[in-house]
């Protein structure tokens, strides 16, 4: 076991520097040039030079490739040309708010979607798995963008239930920043209203892409299901005389639950590429904003930056599930 | 078995479910709009007309007009021509990349394998939103370069198969033939490995265009896809969203296409899965 995380942490190191590497060289044929972005268009030749020789531009891309390696080995991603802050800064600033929004969503996602698994399963062929089975596919199918326009203008226009944007009322002061995370600085201050009124923020943007994690969560869940349900021990327990919601949650679910496990792992990629179009529409202050506004301002060291955050979150995440995997299920040994 | 259906099981099965009989209409539905939307859209995609701008759906703007005063429901048709295009290049290029790829990997087994498999896994660990986003900036956004951003990221999911493919079929009898009769190595892959396995490949690539229309839209509408004025469908939900909740027919309508659009695929799909997972029925 302790040989397998081993072998697991050297190949994320491996697949880490990969990504540093492909994403340092796509960057690099950015054929515009970040000097120019930075500086007005009249600048003189030498504040041109000036700053090229600063930002490292003047020399040879080997060089800079070793200069910025170097330089993350370190800790240092580099300066954002944009905020003009550094880029670790940039993204351990973003990062929280990214975070509460995918946890949120993905609770969303495994309630719903482990109730309406389980649910279709047990009434395999009736309406309810016909409408569980067209409710996932629609999730599927539905741009994440298009279903958060679709709720804000449902839910805050015409209903006027739920704030169109951002985490918390602009015109509130931010409570002191001690973990970064937004509600839990919140509850530490111990306002609870203003928690309150965050949770209510979040309750359309998490929808939003908690809805794409429910939608695959549905379809696993009922497949592991039927799998499990006509097995011997199921019938045991059911001939033993056990009441049926005993059978189901606790003989059936718990052995169902394994394939749901490695699902969630693959969502956290969705989660991630979901963010980036959730936040856009909610104006949620969140990585995925960061990473447009960087990519589209052509933000060198924010572009390379921000992707080894989302590789580092991806990686990490597909590490965890594995070795949950193999806790959960004692069949399997690692080796 | 993967690759043992049958055409007659396939028909029999697609028309015995509903939903993925409805998921083959609306793809069929698709197909003709994208052949003959530009015949019968009503008016120009890009004639804009300023004293019309943002007017609701009505009898001579079927889905109303936009913020330039252009008619959207021309726009959404050549839209459809745009995103099935799209779709459909990269589908080519990342299938035909993923493939090659993949049985060469399976076939070649050894030092090979290694190699190309690690590569594959490189990809898998990025966020796929993410790298085409970085494609995109790095290439110039436009459409040519969303082609190439979307494959870049979807080529993995047919190596993977494509080798699993490949490891069966080499261990084949007429494979085995075919090499005793001195047979070159590429000819052994493209001439007789590559038919016996490309059956699961298609219907990898039914499933997968969903996945591709989503991302296409989702860079279009964070800019990243094809630039004003360009009728592509999440560029349009982009530029519709300004004028919420007045004009909701700018945002909707687009919107409402892409969301048939990969319904469609996703039901087909669907339909497909279940024939190779019986289980799941």
């Amino acid at each position: 076991m302790i040989s397998y995380i081993i072998r697991r942490l050297v190949w994320m190191i491996f697949v880490i520097f990969g990504v540093m590497t492909i994403t340092f060289f796509l960057a690099r044929v950015i054929p515009a040039d970040p000097v120019a972005a930075v500086l007005p268009s009249n600048a003189p030749p030498e504040a041109i030079a000036k700053l090229r020789a600063e930002m490292g531009l003047d020399k040879p891309i080997w060089v800079q490739y070793g200069i910025y390696i170097n330089g993350v080995l370190h800790g240092n991603l580099g300066t954002s040309i944009r905020t003009r802050q550094p880029v670790l800064n940039d993204l351990l600033r973003y990062f929280p708010a990214t975070a509460e929004l995918a946890v949120a969503a993905s609770i969303i996602g495994i309630i719903i979607g482990i109730t309406l698994g389980l649910l279709s399963a047990v009434k395999q062929g009736s309406i309810l798995d016909h409408s569980g089975r067209v409710f996932s596919i629609w999730g599927l199918s539905m741009p994440a963008f298009f279903t958060g326009l679709m709720l804000v203008i449902l839910f805050s226009h015409i209903l006027h239930w739920f704030p169109q944007m951002g985490e918390m009322p602009s015109y509130l002061r931010r409570p002191p920043r001690v973990t970064g995370f937004l509600i839990m600085d919140t509850m530490i201050a111990g306002n609870w209203s203003l928690v309150l009124n965050e949770l209510w923020h979040l309750a359309l943007p998490a929808f939003t892409l908690g809805w794409l994690s429910t939608a695959s969560i549905v379809r696993i869940m009922r497949s592991s299901m039927l799998e499990v349900l006509p097995e011997e021990y199921i019938k045991t327990a059911r001939m033993k005389g056990l009441r049926e919601s005993t059978v189901i949650l606790k003989h059936a679910l718990k052995n169902a639950m394994l394939p749901t496990i490695t699902i969630m792992g693959l969502q956290v990629a969705s989660l991630l590429n979901g963010a980036v179009l959730t936040e856009t529409v909610f104006s949620w202050p969140g990585i995925g904003r960061y990473a447009t506004a960087s990519f589209l301002s052509i933000d060198f060291s924010a572009v390379v930056g921000v992707t080894i955050f989302m590789a580092l979150l991806y990686s990490s995440a597909n590490l965890i599930v594995d070795l949950l995997y193999g806790y959960l299920n004692p069949k399997i040994r690692y080796t | 078995m993967l690759g043992s259906i049958t055409w007659k099981d396939f028909s029999r099965h697609m028309v015995r479910n509903r939903l993925s009989l409805i998921g083959i209409m609306i793809i069929f539905s698709l197909l003709l709009l994208a052949l003959i939307g530009p015949y019968i859209a009503p008016y120009s995609p890009l004639s804009t007309n300023p004293i019309h701008k943002l007017e609701s759906p009505s009898k001579t703007h079927l889905f109303g007009t936009d913020s330039l005063g252009r008619d959207i429901l021309s726009r959404v048709l050549y839209g459809t021509r745009i995103s099935v295009t799209i779709a459909v290049i990269v589908l080519i290029v990342s299938g035909g990349t993923g493939i090659v790829i993949g049985i060469i990997s399976g076939y070649f087994g050894g030092i090979v394998d290694d190699i190309l498999m690690r590569i594959t896994d490189l990809f898998l660990a990025f966020p796929q939103l993410i790298l085409a986003m970085v494609v995109s900036a790095a290439l110039g956004r436009n459409l040519r370069n969303v082609v190439l951003a979307v494959a870049f990221t979807s080529w993995t999911v047919f190596a993977r198969l494509a080798r699993g493919q490949a490891l069966v079929a080499k261990e084949q009898e007429f494979v085995e033939a075919a090499r005793a009769c001195g047979a070159s190595n590429t000819r052994i892959l493209f001439v007789h490995i590559l038919p016996v396995s490309i059956s699961p490949l298609i219907i990898q690539g039914s499933i997968a265009m969903g996945g591709i229309i989503l991302t296409v839209a989702g860079l279009g509408f964070i800019g990243f896809g094809a630039q004003p004025p360009t009728p592509e469908w999440g560029a349009m939900v982009s530029d519709g969203r300004n004028y919420l909740p007045a004009a909701w027919w700018a945002c909707i309508f687009p919107g409402l296409a892409i969301m048939f659009t990969v319904l469609g695929f996703n039901l087909f799909g669907d339909g497909l899965r279940d024939i190779l997972d019986p289980r799941m029925r």
